[in-house]
């Protein structure tokens, strides 16, 4: 063994693999140095996770070498790669609601019979101190935040002593304070002598935090640089194979009416805590208004009360509509989603599930299309010619990539589910328009048609409603942005006049003396 | 009062193989594998219970000597286990390796093991020249027990201290088993293999292996709860379709029990009274079809109830009924 393989923690040779037909990773290799961060950029579906999932153990390559510390190894298990001291946090967290952040931290490990409670929540707590985690050992997950889970993640890792420590898209959740509190823990890691990779797309958190960057598209490795010597445009362009313009394009058009009024939304969970207080906005034609929050602060439920889905408890919701000839502001509150169709209103919800709430999996274009649309049929029979053709048209303007208008949807890609999603409810001319998350998973591509589309719906004068989570799209696209925390709007403000850490401090508490922008 | 003492004692009688078939659900659960085959592991541990010390006792009579009383009931424990075992066994290679529905396949296994149960039952009966029976030797090692001084006692005794060992044993079970879930490591990882096998996965855990060593010896237990019943509720003889219904309600006791063996010991000697009470409670121009309907009555508003209540503890594990694939994506 020469000094040169000593210098690195990781070396991934060659790696490849499939799942059935599809090839998720094609001859990509990887070397971690000890003592780095190691940025592991890639669109989605470019292979990242995948790769990432052979080194902790999930997913066995089908052909390449690993070597850990210069030695090559076998890992087969999870637990094989816990013992070579690599540790996973991955992005859907793998902890169990209804055990305690020491439970899990300890699940899994060997030991004596009993589990020693008080010794293991000295230890977690001796970990916190060290690297400045902030963690309760004795609270349930279920009760826990986003970013409290992540915590219990990281400890549970160093926990069982990894020395090298991958996180896939650690930040995708976070607000930009707790981006930060995490990069200062990551760095405190790295003086502490660990080895990390962090997976992201987000190139200013790669130019923020890692000390080199490995890159992959489509499942084949691209290439590695120095940080210091990269800039955004340099690695988008090997991300995307091609240089891209990053920038949103908002369209500037006049507002318009008033379409939807919400006053004082008051909705309640199943668990009876309010998930939405007293909520209450306008949207405009030919706007967009975006809503921030942290993930959970009644984004959902405000989007389904909106749709008439989400049962309200309190105040109204109302909807600019025409009845016989004169305008109205029509109260949806109580009325059930066919009464609401019949008064004529004329809303679409994309939602975040698309292939939960937006789309059947199993069926095919065709018929997704014609959901919307068939009970205007008359007679008993209905009618597929027309969402064939509409089915058509969505394929030829979106540049759907689908072998044809019978393949059921849910063999597509999200990036494809989501144009049709979007498509179709476009295509049937709203006025209000509510899309959820309308980019999450998709790739860059796709993501900047989704941008493009919205932004043509907004020009005809239609009030979209954008819930999103990354607050720079948000502020690009958007003409306000609310915030909501909480279940409480904590602002309503113009993207030009704040900034992204305003926007944080507004996710994260109700602030009283931030004006309400009309 | 009398009447009260005695009711009490049938519905510890009466709650036991309901409580063992509860145990043996709420081992399997806790696994992630829902498995409906209860019923069917009860008959085949039922039949298993009976055929091993009968068949014991006719090898022992043969050559002239008596059969022990400890022999028979450790062979009647050991076979039922088994037995129950096996069935559970059959439904984790189907579920587990397989992956086959689990409703499915736990219905299959009531189906197979009703079957199993009844043939064997009544191809004995027929070899034997009518009915299977034990002799007295073999049925007082599953009398109620004499403990001096202690059984003796009035009311406290009669309540406590005199009914036959598998009573105590499923009591004594109950609670280990309770000791089992909140205390070892053993008992947290298959909780979280219940709740969530990638997480379990991921944290080291062979999940397979969780699920498979829980409903195996969860499907023995409900065989013993199985024996129970052609050993003591009918006295070693056997009855056609002696668990008759015994299974099903188990498998609604588990819910009742909130998945918890502290508390299925209540609900067992709720639901062994409810099968009993028309004996000990009379009330006239009541149809005996009605008291019947008590326990399944029960049973529907029990289920009513845990649906309406709400809460993030003391509920099914959350991959019940799910079977676990690592590289599904």
């Amino acid at each position: 063994m020469d000094g040169h393989t000593l210098d690195y923690a990781v070396q991934m040779k060659n790696i490849t693999k499939f799942f059935g037909t599809v090839t998720a990773n094609h001859q990509v290799s990887l070397e971690l140095r000890n003592g780095e961060i190691l940025a592991l950029l890639g669109e989605n579906g470019s292979g990242k996770t995948t790769l990432m999932n052979m080194l902790s153990g999930i997913y066995f390559p089908d052909s390449g070498t690993i070597k850990i510390r210069g030695r090559e190894v076998t890992i087969r298990s999870p637990r094989d790669a816990f013992e070579l001291g690599i540790g996973m946090i991955h992005q859907h967290y793998k902890l169990v609601e209804p055990l305690t952040a020491a439970e899990n931290i300890v699940l899994g490990l060997p030991g004596g019979m009993y589990v020693n409670r008080r010794q293991v929540n000295e230890k977690v707590r001796e970990i916190s101190r060290r690297y400045q985690f902030d963690l309760n050992p004795k609270k349930k997950i279920y009760s826990m935040s986003v970013s409290e889970k992540q915590t219990v993640e990281i400890l549970k890792a160093l926990y069982r002593g990894a020395e090298i420590l991958i996180l896939d898209e650690p930040t995708a959740v976070l607000t930009p304070q707790e981006t930060e509190k995490l990069f200062t823990v990551l760095r405190n890691m790295k003086e502490d002598g660990k080895s990390i990779i962090i997976i992201t797309h987000k190139l200013h958190e790669v130019l923020a935090i890692s000390d080199r960057v490995t890159i992959l598209r489509k499942g084949e490795y691209i290439g590695t640089v120095e940080t210091a010597a990269a800039t955004q445009e340099d690695l988008t362009e090997k991300m995307v194979g091609r240089p891209i313009s990053l920038e949103i394009e908002r369209p500037k058009t006049q507002r318009g009416e008033e379409m939807l009024k919400v006053v004082d939304l008051t909705c309640l969970r199943p668990d009876r805590v309010k998930a939405l207080n007293k909520v209450s906005f306008s949207a405009y034609a030919g706007e967009i208004l975006g809503i921030a929050g942290i993930a959970g602060s009644g984004q959902k439920e405000l989007c389904e009360a909106i749709a008439g889905l989400y049962p309200v408890s309190g105040g109204s919701i109302l909807y600019n509509c025409q009845t016989d000839g004169t305008q109205v502001m029509e109260n949806i509150v109580g009325q059930r989603s066919d009464q609401i169709y019949r008064k004529g209103i004329s809303m679409a919800f994309v939602p975040e599930d698309r292939l939960g709430m937006g789309l059947v999996g199993s069926m095919d274009m065709v018929d997704n299309v014609m959901l919307r649309s068939y009970r205007r049929n008359p007679g008993i029979f209905v009618d597929r010619k027309k969402p064939k053709e509409i089915s058509e048209k969505l394929i030829r303007d979106l540049e759907i990539q689908t072998p044809g208008v019978h393949t059921p949807v849910r063999r597509l890609s999200g990036g494809n589910v989501q144009k049709i999603l979007l498509g179709r409810e476009i295509a049937y001319e709203p006025l209000v328009l509510v899309v959820a998350y309308p980019v999450r998973g998709l790739d860059i591509n796709s993501s900047y048609k989704i941008y493009d589309m919205l932004g043509e719906q907004k020009k005809k004068g239609v009030a979209v409603i954008f819930v999103g989570e990354d607050l720079d799209v948000l502020m690009e696209i958007s003409d306000r942005i609310l915030v909501l925390c909480g279940g409480k709007v904590s602002g309503v403000v113009k993207p030009e006049e704040t900034t992204k850490e305003k926007l944080g401090l507004m996710m994260l508490r109700v602030t009283q003396d931030e004006e309400v922008i009309e | 009062m009398n009447t009260l003492l005695n009711l009490a004692v049938a519905a510890v009688l009466a709650g036991t193989p309901l409580l063992l078939g509860t145990l043996g659900e709420i081992l399997t659960e806790k696994s992630g594998n829902i498995n409906l085959g209860v019923e069917g592991m009860m008959f085949m541990g039922a039949i298993a219970g009976l055929a091993a010390p009968y068949l014991y006792e006719q090898q022992v009579l043969l050559v002239g000597s008596t059969p022990s009383k400890l022999a028979g009931a450790f062979l009647a424990l050991a076979a039922s286990f088994l037995a129950g075992a096996l069935g559970a066994l059959i439904y984790g290679f189907l579920t587990i390796t397989l992956r086959a529905n689990q409703n499915v396949t736990g219905l299959t296994l009531t189906i197979f093991g009703t079957g199993i149960g009844n043939f064997f039952g009544e191809y004995l009966g027929s070899q034997a020249g009518g009915y299977v029976a034990l002799g007295d030797e073999l049925k007082a090692a599953f009398a109620n027990l004499s403990i001096p001084g202690l059984s003796q006692i009035p009311v406290i005794g009669k309540l406590f201290f005199q009914y036959n060992w598998v009573v105590y044993f499923a009591i004594v079970l109950a609670l280990c088993m309770n000791h089992f879930f909140q205390r070892t490591r053993v008992g947290l990882n298959l909780r979280a293999v219940g709740e969530d096998p990638a997480t379990a996965d991921a944290a080291g855990i062979n999940v397979t292996r969780y699920k498979y060593a829980a409903t195996v010896i969860g499907g023995g237990i409900c065989g013993i709860g199985g024996m129970y019943m052609s050993m003591v509720t009918t006295s070693g003889v056997w009855v056609y379709n002696c668990v008759s219904g015994y299974g099903w309600l188990a498998v609604a006791l588990v819910i009742f029990a909130t998945w918890n063996p502290a508390r299925a010991l209540l609900a067992a000697l709720i639901f062994g009274g409810l099968t009993v009470l028309r004996l000990y409670l009379r009330i006239p121009g009541m149809p005996m079809q009605i008291y019947e309907m008590f326990p399944y009555i029960a049973t529907i508003l029990v289920l009513i109830v845990t649906s309406i209540r709400q809460s993030r503890e003391n509920v099914q594990p959350k991959s019940c009924g799910k079977n676990y694939f690592r590289e599904e994506r």
